[in-house]
């Protein structure tokens, strides 16, 4: 047995013995999400004992070092634990912010102090994070964003307003970028850390179309910053930003893949009108080439081969995959798709499921920011 | 999915080279189909294609071949797909190889085709379209041997090949794969007719009928009524390597149209400034990158006999006809005029995915066939 298979068979061992079986039931609604945080409230004893055992193992973090809280487990050994995990239908212990985004950004431009301070809280869900990047004057033209940060001496003095912050009421620190110079668009802004509960910081959620409210306006009055929690350079702070950009773009075209890329979608829907099937069968071919190339670019991406333009692109088919897919979902439905407050319809999970859709195609950069980038970065159009 | 190894860049680079050099339109396409030539490529040509070792992707080291498989053959027909080099690789060296692999024909054929002598061909279509378990030809045993009756069409280099594969019905009916015999049948049988159109990439693609074509048990490819498995395996490797072909014509008649968007200028301006064409490109590429990692991912399962193999070859064949069509018809229209000149080189590519499009199955077909293979 080479090292690998005898890896995989430890794995299962070890997974069949500590993943509680109600962790093994597919997410029904977002209650069944574990974010972790100072406030998050365990659903049920097993989705606490699942998240507990695998922050011990460092497997919420499986390739972060074992320094951090992480796994320490080789890109190989990674996917094999996610071939297991998704062999029994486990669900991901913790989902977060921290994992996808802020972790890798720390991992690349922190110092050692903090990675040692925030790395292992993100590993253990201690810590929900939230994004404050987008501002009411400041959405596709990013850079554009106008949240003051003043230097005081002995702390950062922010004002100012961020909108689309995901999750912001029930976040516990943000990380934010905010404008620490005006003699520069670009070069003139820094990559913050704050504790969400910092006197001055307020949030109002906002009501989507979804009827639900995912994210909110967050407000900076005065908040006082201490000074150590800039990651990277002051004023260096863009290039954080599109760094974490592109794990936030990575994991939001994930979502084309929908159940995972070893599923169709005709298989789940079992369609029985004829131009629905073929419809479905389209998708199904493109969806499964999509996540050939999600598989071909995170090779790539860890043999470092990969063109920095590339997460740009995979956003772009994926989400407008997804939307389609849930377009799809929608057809297959019918008039049943339609019920928005029944209990058979799940509180209409499934039309509210399709409205949040359209956001992945906006959310991030839009499809047509991540057309501009492809455009100048790879194709080298003039002008882009 | 693995990268490719040092090794598969070695023969990516050795096959760029030479096609890059010596197998572009000007030299090849263009020549041999104002020439009138009747093959519709160079035999000369397709020797060097032996010389290279190139033949031998597929063939076992046993027989002299290099023992490589499907992901290396698509690596070379990336590139004979952006030089649209003419060449009877593809139904050769690598569908006809595969189907008679492991068989008593390939200690007769292998020798030749790896010398660049040999071309085989696939005769599979009776209808107008791609439908192999609708086989309906007869093969009706008579003494030793069969008896072949009936009609073949789209049997690309029918008339260059010295040996054709075809598919008749010994058993079962329309619409079963079993039942199915693969029969070898060379070059100048008694009874068989060959009628050739040049189609529109100027290759040449040929209908057969056999009128009482006699044949010995010998020429049977495989076993009797289990002429689906060798077929199988050449289609897999025949879709997995159009598909690969399409990925380079799509690659090449894009980078065609993003270099036109840097020089053309109108309104004073390089057209590729404005943001509808970028756009269109932009996404025209990443369209290309999908099918790109789909024909990979096919032929990697291919080679590691996955058991979703088949799946993902209709997925790579469904996907690059898609992002091909795509990519020459954008590429012809942000030509503009000069783009429907046959001066200009963009229209090659849109007939050469007209016919690889059609080649071993189209879109709908693969589409069909990936919700059948996924049980829907």
């Amino acid at each position: 047995m080479t090292e690998l298979e005898s890896f995989r068979a430890e794995t299962r061992c070890w997974l069949e013995a500590n993943c509680p079986p109600e962790m093994r039931e597919p997410v029904r609604s977002e209650a069944d999400i574990c974010w972790g945080g100072r406030n998050w409230t365990f659903q049920s004893d097993a989705q606490r004992r699942w998240l507990e055992v695998m922050a011990e193992r460092g497997w919420t973090v499986p390739d972060w070092p074992k320094d951090y809280g992480g796994g320490g487990l080789s890109a190989a050994e990674a996917r094999i634990l996610k071939q297991e995990m998704a062999r029994i239908g486990a669900r991901p212990p913790l989902t977060s912010f921290g994992i996808s985004m802020l972790g890798p950004a720390l991992l690349k431009y922190g110092t050692e102090e903090q990675k040692r301070h925030y790395l292992p809280q993100i590993a253990r869900g201690e810590i929900r994070w939230a994004q404050g990047y987008s501002e009411p004057g400041a959405g596709s033209d990013l850079a554009g964003l106008q949240t003051r940060c003043e230097d005081k001496g002995d702390h950062w003095l922010v004002n100012g307003q961020k909108v689309w912050t995901s999750y912001a009421d029930k976040a516990d620190w943000i990380f934010c970028l905010v404008r620490t110079s005006t003699e520069s668009k670009h070069g003139g802004i820094s990559f913050l850390l704050f504790d969400m509960e910092t006197p001055g910081v307020s949030t109002r959620p906002i009501l989507l179309i979804s009827g639900n409210s995912p994210f909110c306006e967050t407000f900076f009055d005065d908040v006082k910053v201490p000074k150590d929690q800039v990651v990277g350079q002051v004023n260096k702070g863009w290039d954080v930003a599109k760094y974490l950009l592109g794990h936030e773009r990575e994991m939001i075209s994930g979502m084309g893949l929908g159940g995972g890329a070893s599923a169709t979608l005709g298989a789940a829907l079992k369609p029985d009108d004829p131009f629905l099937r073929a419809d479905i069968a389209a998708f199904d071919v493109d969806a499964l080439a999509f996540s050939a190339m999600s598989e071909r670019f995170a090779a790539m991406f860890k043999a470092g081969e990969a063109h920095p333009a590339m997460p740009s692109m995979m956003k772009y088919a994926g989400t407008e995959l997804n939307k389609r897919r849930h377009e799809l979902i929608m057809a297959a439905g019918g008039s049943d798709a339609l019920e928005w407050d029944s209990d058979r319809s799940k509180q209409g999970k499934a039309a509210r499921d399709w409205l949040r859709t359209k956001a992945n195609s906006i959310e991030g950069g839009t499809s047509e920011i991540q057309l501009g980038i492809v455009a100048k970065h790879i194709l080298r159009l003039p002008g882009a | 999915m693995t990268l490719l190894t040092d090794d598969q860049k070695m023969l990516q680079e050795t096959a760029a080279s030479f096609l890059r050099d010596e197998g572009g339109p000007a030299k090849q396409l263009r020549y041999w189909r104002d020439t009138g030539c009747t093959d519709g490529y160079g035999t000369d040509f397709w020797k060097r294609f032996g010389e290279l070792g190139l033949n031998g992707i597929c063939i076992p080291e046993s027989h002299g071949g290099l023992g490589l498989g499907a992901t290396e053959a698509a690596l070379v027909l990336e590139e004979i797909g952006r030089n649209l080099t003419p060449s009877p690789f593809l139904t050769t060296a690598v569908a006809g190889v595969r189907a008679i692999d492991g068989t008593a024909h390939a200690d007769r054929w292998f020798p030749q085709i790896l010398s660049g002598d040999a071309v085989l061909a696939l005769a599979v279509d009776e209808g107008k379209s791609h439908r192999p378990e609708a086989t309906a030809m007869a093969a009706t045993r008579q003494g030793n041997g069969f008896l072949l009756n009936g009609d073949k069409r789209f049997v690309v280099h029918g008339n260059s090949a010295d040996m054709i594969l075809v598919a008749a019905r010994t058993g079962g009916s329309a619409g079963e794969s079993d039942g199915i015999t693969l029969f070898a049948i060379e070059k100048g049988a008694s009874g068989l007719s060959v009628d050739t159109a040049t189609v529109a990439d100027g290759s040449k693609a040929s209908r057969l009928r056999f009128d009482n074509v006699a044949v010995d048990s010998d020429a049977v490819v495989g076993d009797v009524d289990g002429g689906w498995a060798p077929l199988s395996r050449a289609l897999g490797a025949g879709r997995a390597g159009a598909a690969a072909e399409l990925v380079g014509v799509a690659a090449a008649a894009s980078d065609m149209t993003v270099d036109y968007l840097k020089q053309r200028k109108q309104f004073g301006k390089l057209i590729g400034e404005f943001q509808a064409l970028q756009h269109r490109a932009a996404h025209l590429d990443g369209e290309i990158e999908i099918a790109r990692a789909a024909a990979l991912k096919a032929a990697q399962a291919l080679d590691s006999g996955d058991e979703r193999a088949e799946l993902w070859v209709s997925v790579a064949k469904a996907k690059a006809v898609a992002s091909a069509a795509l990519a020459v018809q954008e590429g012809v229209q942000m030509h503009g005029g000069i783009g429907m000149t046959d001066e200009h080189d963009i229209g090659l590519y849109m007939k050469r995915e007209a016919v690889l499009s059609e080649l071993f199955g189209d879109e709908r077909y693969h589409r069909a066939r990936v919700a059948a293979l996924s049980g829907y």
